[in-house]
Protein backbone atom coordinates (compact mmCIF):
# COMPACT_ATOMS: atom_id res chain seq x y z
CA UNK A 1 0.00 0.00 0.00
CA UNK A 2 0.90 3.44 -0.38
CA UNK A 3 4.36 2.90 -2.18
CA UNK A 4 4.43 6.26 -4.10
CA UNK A 5 4.83 8.14 -1.00
CA UNK A 6 8.30 6.83 0.02
CA UNK A 7 11.41 7.64 -1.76
CA UNK A 8 13.06 5.27 -0.80
CA UNK A 9 10.94 2.43 -1.98
CA UNK A 10 12.53 3.96 -5.54
CA UNK A 11 15.94 3.00 -4.54
CA UNK A 12 15.43 -0.74 -5.69
CA UNK A 13 15.51 -2.13 -2.07
CA UNK A 14 13.43 -4.37 -0.59
CA UNK A 15 13.19 -2.99 3.51
CA UNK A 16 12.68 -5.48 5.47
CA UNK A 17 14.15 -3.76 8.85
CA UNK A 18 10.75 -1.35 9.91
CA UNK A 19 11.30 -2.48 13.55
CA UNK A 20 14.63 -0.58 13.57
CA UNK A 21 13.14 2.37 11.91
CA UNK A 22 10.57 3.08 9.23
CA UNK A 23 11.03 4.81 6.17
CA UNK A 24 9.80 8.14 5.92
CA UNK A 25 6.62 9.44 3.95
CA UNK A 26 7.33 12.33 1.63
CA UNK A 27 4.69 14.54 3.76
CA UNK A 28 6.94 14.13 6.94
CA UNK A 29 10.15 15.80 4.56
CA UNK A 30 7.56 18.48 3.58
CA UNK A 31 6.30 19.30 7.54
CA UNK A 32 9.80 19.88 8.14
CA UNK A 33 10.82 21.76 5.32
CA UNK A 34 7.66 24.04 5.88
CA UNK A 35 8.57 24.79 9.68
CA UNK A 36 12.36 25.91 8.04
CA UNK A 37 10.83 27.60 5.01
CA UNK A 38 8.17 29.83 6.83
CA UNK A 39 7.91 29.55 10.35
CA UNK A 40 11.08 28.68 11.87
CA UNK A 41 11.26 30.55 15.38
CA UNK A 42 11.50 28.71 19.28
CA UNK A 43 8.16 27.51 21.04
CA UNK A 44 6.74 28.69 24.16
CA UNK A 45 8.34 32.26 23.16
CA UNK A 46 5.14 33.28 21.71
CA UNK A 47 6.30 37.18 21.19
CA UNK A 48 5.64 37.39 17.43
CA UNK A 49 3.64 35.33 14.43
CA UNK A 50 5.67 33.04 13.56
CA UNK A 51 6.46 31.87 17.17
CA UNK A 52 3.05 31.43 18.00
CA UNK A 53 2.71 29.44 14.55
CA UNK A 54 5.36 27.38 16.47
CA UNK A 55 3.61 26.90 19.63
CA UNK A 56 -0.19 26.32 18.17
CA UNK A 57 1.46 23.55 16.17
CA UNK A 58 3.62 22.46 19.13
CA UNK A 59 0.35 22.03 21.18
CA UNK A 60 -1.65 20.90 18.32
CA UNK A 61 0.66 17.70 17.91
CA UNK A 62 0.44 16.87 21.75
CA UNK A 63 -3.25 17.24 20.91
CA UNK A 64 -3.49 14.76 18.35
CA UNK A 65 -1.32 12.44 19.93
CA UNK A 66 -3.93 12.35 22.70
CA UNK A 67 -6.35 11.01 20.63
CA UNK A 68 -4.30 9.08 18.41
CA UNK A 69 -3.59 7.02 21.72
CA UNK A 70 -6.83 7.84 23.52
CA UNK A 71 -5.27 9.59 26.52
CA UNK A 72 -7.87 11.34 28.74
CA UNK A 73 -5.80 14.72 28.69
CA UNK A 74 -3.29 16.36 27.08
CA UNK A 75 -1.42 17.01 29.70
CA UNK A 76 -0.72 12.99 29.77
CA UNK A 77 1.90 13.30 26.43
CA UNK A 78 5.17 14.28 27.38
CA UNK A 79 7.74 14.65 24.47
CA UNK A 80 10.90 12.79 25.06
CA UNK A 81 13.80 12.10 22.03
CA UNK A 82 12.40 8.21 22.11
CA UNK A 83 11.00 5.02 23.32
CA UNK A 84 14.75 4.96 25.56
CA UNK A 85 14.87 8.56 27.33
CA UNK A 86 11.11 8.16 28.07
CA UNK A 87 11.72 4.96 29.80
CA UNK A 88 14.66 6.41 31.57
CA UNK A 89 12.48 9.42 32.46
CA UNK A 90 9.80 7.26 34.13
CA UNK A 91 11.95 4.92 35.78
CA UNK A 92 14.80 7.85 37.04
CA UNK A 93 11.87 10.56 37.65
CA UNK A 94 9.02 8.68 39.09
CA UNK A 95 9.99 5.24 40.27
CA UNK A 96 13.29 5.82 41.86
CA UNK A 97 11.11 8.16 44.23
CA UNK A 98 8.75 6.14 45.28
CA UNK A 99 10.11 2.31 45.18
CA UNK A 100 12.24 1.28 48.05
CA UNK A 101 14.59 -1.52 48.92
CA UNK A 102 13.40 -4.95 48.32
CA UNK A 103 10.27 -4.07 46.05
CA UNK A 104 10.31 -5.99 42.84
CA UNK A 105 9.69 -4.89 39.14
CA UNK A 106 8.45 -8.03 36.49
CA UNK A 107 9.77 -7.65 33.74
CA UNK A 108 10.65 -10.76 30.90
CA UNK A 109 13.87 -11.51 29.17
CA UNK A 110 11.96 -10.19 25.51
CA UNK A 111 12.62 -6.91 26.82
CA UNK A 112 14.28 -4.50 24.92
CA UNK A 113 17.52 -3.67 26.37
CA UNK A 114 16.18 0.25 27.26
CA UNK A 115 13.52 -1.68 29.41
CA UNK A 116 15.58 -3.42 31.46
CA UNK A 117 19.11 -1.59 31.92
CA UNK A 118 17.47 1.23 33.52
CA UNK A 119 15.98 -1.04 36.28
CA UNK A 120 19.20 -2.48 36.56
CA UNK A 121 20.43 0.06 37.74
CA UNK A 122 17.62 0.94 40.44
CA UNK A 123 18.53 -2.57 41.95
CA UNK A 124 21.94 -0.89 42.56
CA UNK A 125 21.09 2.47 43.90
CA UNK A 126 17.84 1.62 45.92
CA UNK A 127 17.97 -2.12 46.75
CA UNK A 128 14.76 -3.07 44.12
CA UNK A 129 14.58 -6.23 42.76
CA UNK A 130 14.21 -7.32 38.99
CA UNK A 131 12.32 -10.63 38.90
CA UNK A 132 11.35 -12.34 35.50
CA UNK A 133 7.93 -13.30 34.29
CA UNK A 134 8.27 -16.65 32.89
CA UNK A 135 7.91 -17.18 28.70
CA UNK A 136 5.95 -19.65 27.55
CA UNK A 137 7.23 -22.42 25.08
CA UNK A 138 6.13 -19.61 22.54
CA UNK A 139 7.93 -17.30 23.85
CA UNK A 140 4.74 -15.16 25.42
CA UNK A 141 3.35 -14.21 27.98
CA UNK A 142 0.78 -15.58 29.79
CA UNK A 143 -1.70 -14.70 32.31
CA UNK A 144 -1.36 -17.80 34.25
CA UNK A 145 2.61 -16.66 34.40
CA UNK A 146 2.29 -13.56 35.45
CA UNK A 147 0.29 -14.44 38.26
CA UNK A 148 2.57 -16.48 39.45
CA UNK A 149 5.19 -14.07 39.19
CA UNK A 150 3.24 -11.68 41.86
CA UNK A 151 4.19 -11.63 45.01
CA UNK A 152 3.78 -9.03 47.28
CA UNK A 153 6.74 -7.33 47.12
CA UNK A 154 5.74 -6.52 43.28
CA UNK A 155 5.03 -3.07 42.68
CA UNK A 156 5.88 -2.50 39.33
CA UNK A 157 5.30 -4.94 35.68
CA UNK A 158 6.92 -3.10 32.99
CA UNK A 159 6.79 -4.94 29.56
CA UNK A 160 6.26 -4.12 25.64
CA UNK A 161 3.32 -4.36 24.10
CA UNK A 162 5.27 -5.76 21.05
CA UNK A 163 8.52 -7.57 21.74
CA UNK A 164 11.28 -6.62 19.12
CA UNK A 165 12.82 -9.95 18.24
CA UNK A 166 10.02 -12.40 18.52
CA UNK A 167 7.08 -10.43 18.32
CA UNK A 168 4.36 -11.66 20.52
CA UNK A 169 1.54 -9.62 21.49
CA UNK A 170 0.93 -9.43 24.93
CA UNK A 171 -2.55 -9.11 26.62
CA UNK A 172 -2.30 -5.81 28.05
CA UNK A 173 -5.66 -5.28 29.03
CA UNK A 174 -5.96 -8.41 30.87
CA UNK A 175 -2.41 -7.57 32.45
CA UNK A 176 -3.46 -4.66 33.68
CA UNK A 177 -6.56 -5.26 35.58
CA UNK A 178 -4.70 -8.16 37.23
CA UNK A 179 -1.47 -5.26 38.27
CA UNK A 180 -4.14 -3.09 38.84
CA UNK A 181 -6.01 -5.32 41.66
CA UNK A 182 -2.44 -6.01 43.10
CA UNK A 183 -1.94 -2.61 43.44
CA UNK A 184 1.12 -2.53 41.04
CA UNK A 185 1.27 -0.16 38.40
CA UNK A 186 2.16 -1.43 34.59
CA UNK A 187 4.42 0.57 31.99
CA UNK A 188 4.07 -0.31 28.53
CA UNK A 189 6.48 -0.29 25.94
CA UNK A 190 4.45 0.33 22.47
CA UNK A 191 8.31 1.31 20.62
CA UNK A 192 6.96 -1.85 17.88
CA UNK A 193 2.89 -1.63 18.39
CA UNK A 194 2.00 2.24 18.22
CA UNK A 195 2.56 1.48 13.87
CA UNK A 196 0.84 -1.73 13.68
CA UNK A 197 -2.22 -1.94 15.88
CA UNK A 198 -4.53 0.69 17.62
CA UNK A 199 -2.92 1.71 21.21
CA UNK A 200 -5.71 2.58 23.20
CA UNK A 201 -3.88 3.81 26.32
CA UNK A 202 -7.58 4.32 28.88
CA UNK A 203 -9.07 0.52 26.94
CA UNK A 204 -5.50 -1.22 27.96
CA UNK A 205 -5.35 0.97 31.30
CA UNK A 206 -1.87 1.75 31.18
CA UNK A 207 0.16 3.85 33.88
CA UNK A 208 3.05 4.67 31.73
CA UNK A 209 3.29 3.67 27.89
CA UNK A 210 6.15 5.23 25.98
CA UNK A 211 7.34 5.21 21.93
CA UNK A 212 9.56 6.71 19.56
CA UNK A 213 8.45 8.62 16.33
CA UNK A 214 10.78 7.13 14.27
CA UNK A 215 9.28 3.44 14.04
CA UNK A 216 6.39 4.93 13.37
CA UNK A 217 7.21 6.58 9.93
CA UNK A 218 8.15 9.98 11.43
CA UNK A 219 11.57 11.53 12.31
CA UNK A 220 14.21 10.41 14.57
CA UNK A 221 15.00 12.22 18.12
CA UNK A 222 11.35 12.62 19.19
CA UNK A 223 9.46 10.24 21.34
CA UNK A 224 6.28 10.15 23.68
CA UNK A 225 5.97 9.51 27.46
CA UNK A 226 2.61 8.90 28.23
CA UNK A 227 1.59 8.74 32.14
CA UNK A 228 -1.98 9.08 34.10
CA UNK A 229 -2.11 12.54 35.08
CA UNK A 230 -1.78 12.01 38.77
CA UNK A 231 1.32 10.18 37.98
CA UNK A 232 2.66 12.54 36.23
CA UNK A 233 2.19 15.17 39.24
CA UNK A 234 4.14 13.03 41.17
CA UNK A 235 6.95 12.33 38.46
CA UNK A 236 10.76 14.71 39.44
CA UNK A 237 11.72 16.15 36.57
CA UNK A 238 15.20 14.27 35.00
CA UNK A 239 16.53 17.71 33.24
CA UNK A 240 16.18 21.71 34.96
CA UNK A 241 16.98 24.59 32.88
CA UNK A 242 14.84 26.75 30.89
CA UNK A 243 11.10 26.46 29.57
CA UNK A 244 10.31 24.44 32.69
CA UNK A 245 10.38 26.08 35.67
CA UNK A 246 8.05 29.23 36.33
CA UNK A 247 10.39 30.70 38.90
CA UNK A 248 13.32 30.41 40.52
CA UNK A 249 15.10 32.98 43.20
CA UNK A 250 19.15 33.66 44.35
CA UNK A 251 18.52 31.15 47.29
CA UNK A 252 18.25 28.41 45.23
CA UNK A 253 14.20 28.13 45.05
CA UNK A 254 12.56 27.00 42.37
CA UNK A 255 8.73 26.92 41.21
CA UNK A 256 7.93 24.49 38.19
CA UNK A 257 5.92 24.98 35.18
CA UNK A 258 2.83 22.67 34.68
CA UNK A 259 2.31 18.98 33.75
CA UNK A 260 3.98 18.35 31.08
CA UNK A 261 5.86 20.94 30.46
CA UNK A 262 7.88 20.98 32.84
CA UNK A 263 9.27 17.50 31.62
CA UNK A 264 10.54 19.04 28.36
CA UNK A 265 13.57 21.01 30.06
CA UNK A 266 15.49 23.08 27.35
CA UNK A 267 14.71 23.76 23.60
CA UNK A 268 12.71 20.89 22.09
CA UNK A 269 12.58 18.85 19.43
CA UNK A 270 10.82 21.02 17.04
CA UNK A 271 11.02 19.97 13.77
CA UNK A 272 10.71 16.78 15.34
CA UNK A 273 7.05 17.32 17.08
CA UNK A 274 6.28 18.94 13.82
CA UNK A 275 7.26 15.95 12.00
CA UNK A 276 5.64 12.89 14.24
CA UNK A 277 2.03 15.34 13.89
CA UNK A 278 2.25 14.76 9.87
CA UNK A 279 3.25 10.93 10.29
CA UNK A 280 0.21 10.71 12.42
CA UNK A 281 -2.19 12.39 9.99
CA UNK A 282 -0.91 9.74 7.16
CA UNK A 283 -1.32 6.75 9.60
CA UNK A 284 -4.98 8.29 10.32
CA UNK A 285 -5.23 8.62 6.48
CA UNK A 286 -4.83 4.79 5.81
CA UNK A 287 -6.24 3.75 9.11
CA UNK A 288 -4.35 1.37 11.71
CA UNK A 289 -7.10 -0.95 11.41
CA UNK A 290 -6.35 -1.74 7.46
CA UNK A 291 -2.67 -1.35 8.40
CA UNK A 292 -2.98 -4.10 11.03
CA UNK A 293 -5.00 -6.52 8.73
CA UNK A 294 -2.65 -6.10 5.63
CA UNK A 295 0.76 -6.83 7.83
CA UNK A 296 -1.00 -9.79 9.27
CA UNK A 297 -2.05 -11.00 6.02
CA UNK A 298 1.69 -10.73 4.69
CA UNK A 299 3.00 -11.67 7.36
CA UNK A 300 1.55 -15.18 7.05
CA UNK A 301 2.40 -15.00 3.49
CA UNK A 302 5.70 -14.71 4.44
CA UNK A 303 5.70 -17.34 7.14
CA UNK A 304 3.76 -20.06 4.51
CA UNK A 305 6.69 -19.46 2.25
CA UNK A 306 9.87 -19.41 4.37
CA UNK A 307 7.96 -22.95 5.61
CA UNK A 308 8.70 -24.21 2.59
CA UNK A 309 11.89 -23.85 2.55
CA UNK A 310 13.39 -27.01 4.98
CA UNK A 311 16.79 -24.90 5.32
CA UNK A 312 15.11 -22.27 7.00
CA UNK A 313 14.52 -22.25 10.59
CA UNK A 314 12.19 -20.05 12.33
CA UNK A 315 12.14 -19.05 15.57
CA UNK A 316 8.51 -17.49 15.82
CA UNK A 317 5.91 -18.84 13.81
CA UNK A 318 3.51 -18.54 16.30
CA UNK A 319 3.54 -15.28 16.92
CA UNK A 320 1.31 -12.82 15.37
CA UNK A 321 2.63 -9.25 14.61
CA UNK A 322 4.94 -8.48 11.91
CA UNK A 323 8.50 -10.16 13.09
CA UNK A 324 9.92 -13.10 11.52
CA UNK A 325 13.09 -14.04 13.29
CA UNK A 326 14.81 -17.04 11.04
CA UNK A 327 18.42 -18.36 10.31
CA UNK A 328 19.62 -20.24 6.97
CA UNK A 329 20.79 -23.57 9.19
CA UNK A 330 24.29 -23.55 9.63
CA UNK A 331 25.12 -19.95 8.57
CA UNK A 332 25.67 -17.36 10.67
CA UNK A 333 22.64 -14.50 10.91
CA UNK A 334 25.33 -11.93 9.40
CA UNK A 335 26.55 -13.77 6.70
CA UNK A 336 22.59 -14.39 5.66
CA UNK A 337 21.87 -10.33 5.88
CA UNK A 338 25.16 -9.66 4.14
CA UNK A 339 23.88 -12.42 1.07
CA UNK A 340 21.11 -10.88 1.31
CA UNK A 341 22.68 -6.88 1.05
CA UNK A 342 23.81 -8.05 -2.02
CA UNK A 343 20.45 -8.33 -3.64
CA UNK A 344 19.36 -5.27 -1.81
CA UNK A 345 16.87 -6.97 0.73
CA UNK A 346 17.54 -5.32 3.89
CA UNK A 347 16.95 -7.19 7.54
CA UNK A 348 18.55 -6.83 10.89
CA UNK A 349 21.13 -9.35 11.92
CA UNK A 350 22.36 -10.03 15.73
CA UNK A 351 20.55 -10.28 19.20
CA UNK A 352 18.58 -7.17 18.43
CA UNK A 353 19.32 -5.18 22.01
CA UNK A 354 17.52 -8.33 23.07
CA UNK A 355 20.64 -10.23 24.44
CA UNK A 356 19.05 -11.98 27.44
CA UNK A 357 16.74 -13.60 25.06
CA UNK A 358 19.48 -15.67 23.72
CA UNK A 359 18.88 -18.36 26.49
CA UNK A 360 14.92 -18.76 25.96
CA UNK A 361 15.42 -18.65 21.79
CA UNK A 362 18.35 -21.40 22.58
CA UNK A 363 19.96 -19.40 19.83
CA UNK A 364 22.03 -16.31 19.84
CA UNK A 365 21.54 -14.57 16.85
CA UNK A 366 18.85 -14.60 14.27
CA UNK A 367 18.03 -12.81 11.41
CA UNK A 368 14.78 -10.44 11.57
CA UNK A 369 12.58 -9.31 8.84
CA UNK A 370 10.13 -6.83 10.25
CA UNK A 371 7.20 -5.62 7.86
CA UNK A 372 5.45 -2.78 7.12
CA UNK A 373 2.13 -1.84 5.13
CA UNK A 374 4.37 -0.74 2.48
CA UNK A 375 6.04 -4.24 1.73
CA UNK A 376 4.36 -6.29 -0.95
CA UNK A 377 4.10 -10.05 -1.73
CA UNK A 378 6.39 -9.75 -4.18
CA UNK A 379 8.94 -8.53 -2.52
CA UNK A 380 8.64 -11.56 -0.48
CA UNK A 381 8.67 -13.50 -3.58
CA UNK A 382 12.02 -12.21 -4.03
CA UNK A 383 13.15 -12.81 -0.81
CA UNK A 384 12.18 -16.49 -0.83
CA UNK A 385 13.84 -16.47 -4.14
CA UNK A 386 17.15 -14.71 -3.01
CA UNK A 387 17.21 -17.73 -0.05
CA UNK A 388 16.28 -20.38 -2.48
CA UNK A 389 19.81 -19.36 -4.23
CA UNK A 390 21.51 -19.37 -0.78
CA UNK A 391 23.25 -22.91 -1.77
CA UNK A 392 26.34 -21.16 -2.86
CA UNK A 393 26.20 -18.46 -0.36
CA UNK A 394 30.08 -18.11 0.39
CA UNK A 395 30.82 -17.61 -2.89
CA UNK A 396 28.64 -14.37 -2.95
CA UNK A 397 29.68 -13.00 0.00
CA UNK A 398 33.62 -13.47 -0.28
CA UNK B 1 46.01 -14.05 -5.32
CA UNK B 2 42.56 -14.44 -7.50
CA UNK B 3 39.04 -14.45 -6.08
CA UNK B 4 38.45 -18.16 -6.21
CA UNK B 5 41.89 -19.12 -4.75
CA UNK B 6 40.87 -16.68 -2.14
CA UNK B 7 37.44 -17.97 -1.63
CA UNK B 8 38.92 -21.17 -1.31
CA UNK B 9 41.32 -20.71 1.39
CA UNK B 10 38.35 -18.74 2.98
CA UNK B 11 35.98 -21.51 2.96
CA UNK B 12 38.87 -24.24 3.83
CA UNK B 13 39.69 -22.50 6.68
CA UNK B 14 35.79 -21.74 7.88
CA UNK B 15 35.29 -24.80 8.04
CA UNK B 16 38.47 -26.20 9.98
CA UNK B 17 37.45 -27.18 13.18
CA UNK B 18 40.38 -28.82 14.02
CA UNK B 19 41.21 -25.63 16.96
CA UNK B 20 37.64 -24.67 17.26
CA UNK B 21 36.79 -25.94 21.10
CA UNK B 22 36.66 -24.19 24.27
CA UNK B 23 39.93 -24.96 27.10
CA UNK B 24 39.87 -25.90 30.86
CA UNK B 25 43.48 -26.18 30.93
CA UNK B 26 45.10 -23.48 33.40
CA UNK B 27 48.18 -23.64 31.39
CA UNK B 28 46.29 -21.27 28.70
CA UNK B 29 45.49 -17.86 28.55
CA UNK B 30 41.78 -16.89 28.07
CA UNK B 31 40.80 -13.73 26.09
CA UNK B 32 37.19 -13.05 25.04
CA UNK B 33 37.41 -10.68 21.60
CA UNK B 34 33.96 -9.20 20.25
CA UNK B 35 32.57 -6.84 17.69
CA UNK B 36 30.23 -4.65 19.82
CA UNK B 37 28.96 -2.92 16.65
CA UNK B 38 28.46 -6.70 15.03
CA UNK B 39 27.37 -9.90 16.58
CA UNK B 40 30.93 -11.53 16.62
CA UNK B 41 31.71 -12.96 20.09
CA UNK B 42 34.40 -15.77 20.62
CA UNK B 43 36.93 -16.97 23.32
CA UNK B 44 40.76 -17.50 22.55
CA UNK B 45 42.85 -19.72 24.44
CA UNK B 46 46.62 -19.02 24.33
CA UNK B 47 49.63 -21.48 25.20
CA UNK B 48 52.80 -19.77 25.66
CA UNK B 49 56.22 -22.51 26.74
CA UNK B 50 58.54 -20.11 27.56
CA UNK B 51 59.09 -17.81 24.32
CA UNK B 52 57.04 -20.11 21.96
CA UNK B 53 53.57 -20.29 21.16
CA UNK B 54 52.54 -24.02 21.88
CA UNK B 55 48.58 -24.20 21.15
CA UNK B 56 46.07 -22.00 20.41
CA UNK B 57 42.59 -22.82 20.51
CA UNK B 58 39.09 -20.53 19.87
CA UNK B 59 35.29 -20.94 20.44
CA UNK B 60 32.47 -18.55 20.00
CA UNK B 61 29.63 -16.92 16.80
CA UNK B 62 31.00 -14.61 14.25
CA UNK B 63 30.62 -14.36 10.21
CA UNK B 64 32.70 -16.36 7.99
CA UNK B 65 34.91 -13.59 7.20
CA UNK B 66 35.79 -13.65 11.26
CA UNK B 67 36.21 -17.27 11.89
CA UNK B 68 37.88 -17.47 9.00
CA UNK B 69 40.61 -15.70 9.68
CA UNK B 70 40.88 -17.14 13.28
CA UNK B 71 41.88 -20.48 11.98
CA UNK B 72 44.10 -18.97 9.42
CA UNK B 73 45.97 -16.59 11.82
CA UNK B 74 45.95 -19.75 14.29
CA UNK B 75 47.35 -21.95 11.97
CA UNK B 76 50.16 -19.46 11.09
CA UNK B 77 50.89 -18.59 15.26
CA UNK B 78 51.27 -22.15 16.16
CA UNK B 79 55.03 -22.97 17.05
CA UNK B 80 56.76 -18.99 16.47
CA UNK B 81 58.05 -17.45 18.60
CA UNK B 82 56.53 -14.51 20.24
CA UNK B 83 58.90 -12.00 18.34
CA UNK B 84 57.88 -14.08 14.65
CA UNK B 85 54.02 -13.89 15.58
CA UNK B 86 53.69 -10.30 16.52
CA UNK B 87 56.21 -9.66 13.17
CA UNK B 88 53.39 -12.12 11.34
CA UNK B 89 49.71 -10.40 12.93
CA UNK B 90 51.98 -7.10 12.54
CA UNK B 91 51.91 -7.08 8.56
CA UNK B 92 48.69 -9.00 8.87
CA UNK B 93 47.04 -5.88 10.22
CA UNK B 94 48.79 -3.42 7.60
CA UNK B 95 47.98 -6.10 4.50
CA UNK B 96 43.92 -5.23 5.99
CA UNK B 97 44.79 -1.44 6.64
CA UNK B 98 45.72 -1.36 2.92
CA UNK B 99 49.59 -0.57 3.91
CA UNK B 100 52.75 -2.00 2.52
CA UNK B 101 53.39 -5.21 4.02
CA UNK B 102 55.47 -7.99 3.95
CA UNK B 103 54.00 -10.86 2.05
CA UNK B 104 56.28 -13.72 2.62
CA UNK B 105 55.58 -13.92 6.43
CA UNK B 106 51.76 -14.29 5.91
CA UNK B 107 51.19 -17.80 4.12
CA UNK B 108 47.68 -18.23 4.15
CA UNK B 109 46.36 -15.50 5.60
CA UNK B 110 47.22 -13.52 2.11
CA UNK B 111 43.45 -14.65 0.99
CA UNK B 112 42.81 -11.86 3.23
CA UNK B 113 44.87 -9.25 0.96
CA UNK B 114 41.08 -7.34 -0.30
CA UNK B 115 39.66 -6.78 2.75
CA UNK B 116 41.55 -3.47 2.85
CA UNK B 117 38.80 -2.11 0.26
CA UNK B 118 35.94 -3.42 2.41
CA UNK B 119 36.26 -1.08 5.61
CA UNK B 120 33.23 -2.32 7.33
CA UNK B 121 35.03 -5.71 7.22
CA UNK B 122 38.12 -4.90 8.48
CA UNK B 123 37.09 -5.72 12.19
CA UNK B 124 35.76 -8.52 11.15
CA UNK B 125 38.98 -9.89 9.91
CA UNK B 126 41.15 -8.49 13.04
CA UNK B 127 38.66 -10.05 15.71
CA UNK B 128 41.39 -12.74 16.74
CA UNK B 129 44.71 -10.43 16.17
CA UNK B 130 44.03 -7.40 18.03
CA UNK B 131 43.27 -10.19 21.25
CA UNK B 132 45.91 -12.09 20.37
CA UNK B 133 48.60 -9.71 19.77
CA UNK B 134 48.02 -7.72 23.30
CA UNK B 135 48.59 -11.43 25.26
CA UNK B 136 51.60 -11.57 23.10
CA UNK B 137 52.76 -8.19 23.96
CA UNK B 138 52.37 -8.66 27.76
CA UNK B 139 53.66 -11.69 27.29
CA UNK B 140 56.77 -10.53 26.58
C1 LIG C 1 10.60 -2.87 22.00
C2 LIG C 1 11.49 -1.67 21.91
N1 LIG C 1 11.58 -0.83 22.95
C3 LIG C 1 12.36 0.26 22.91
C4 LIG C 1 13.11 0.57 21.81
C5 LIG C 1 13.98 1.77 21.84
O1 LIG C 1 13.59 2.72 20.91
P1 LIG C 1 14.52 3.97 20.60
O2 LIG C 1 15.84 3.42 20.18
O3 LIG C 1 13.82 4.67 19.48
O4 LIG C 1 14.59 4.79 21.84
C6 LIG C 1 13.06 -0.28 20.70
C7 LIG C 1 13.90 0.00 19.52
O5 LIG C 1 14.41 -0.87 18.86
C8 LIG C 1 12.24 -1.42 20.75
O6 LIG C 1 12.16 -2.26 19.72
Amino acid sequence: MNREDFNMLKKNIVYLDNGATTLKPNCVKEAIDDYYDNYTANAHRGDYKTSLVVDNKYEETRSKIKNFINAKEGSEIVFTSGATQSLNYIIFGYFKNVLQKDDEVLITVSEHASNILPWFILTKEIGIKVKYIELDENYKVTIDNVKKAITNKTKVISIAHITNVVGDIRPIEEISKIAHKNNILLVVDAAQSIAHTKVDVQKMDVDFLVFSGHKMYGPTGIGVLYGKYDLLEKMHPVNYGGGMNALFTKDGYIELREVPIRFEAGTPNIEGVIGLSSAIDYINNIGINNIEQYERELRKYLIDKLKELDFIEIYNSNTDSGAVAFNIKNVFAQDTAIYLDKYNICVRAGNHCAKILSDALKVNNTCRISLSFYNTKEEIDLLINVLKNSKNIYNEIL
Amino acid sequence: MDSSERRNIILKNYQDNTNRKDVEDSDYIKVNSRNASCIDNINIYIKINDDIIEDIKFNGEACVIAISSTVTLINNLIKKNIDEALNIIDNYEKMVDGLDYDSQVLNELLAFDDISKQPSRKICATLASRKIKEILEKSM
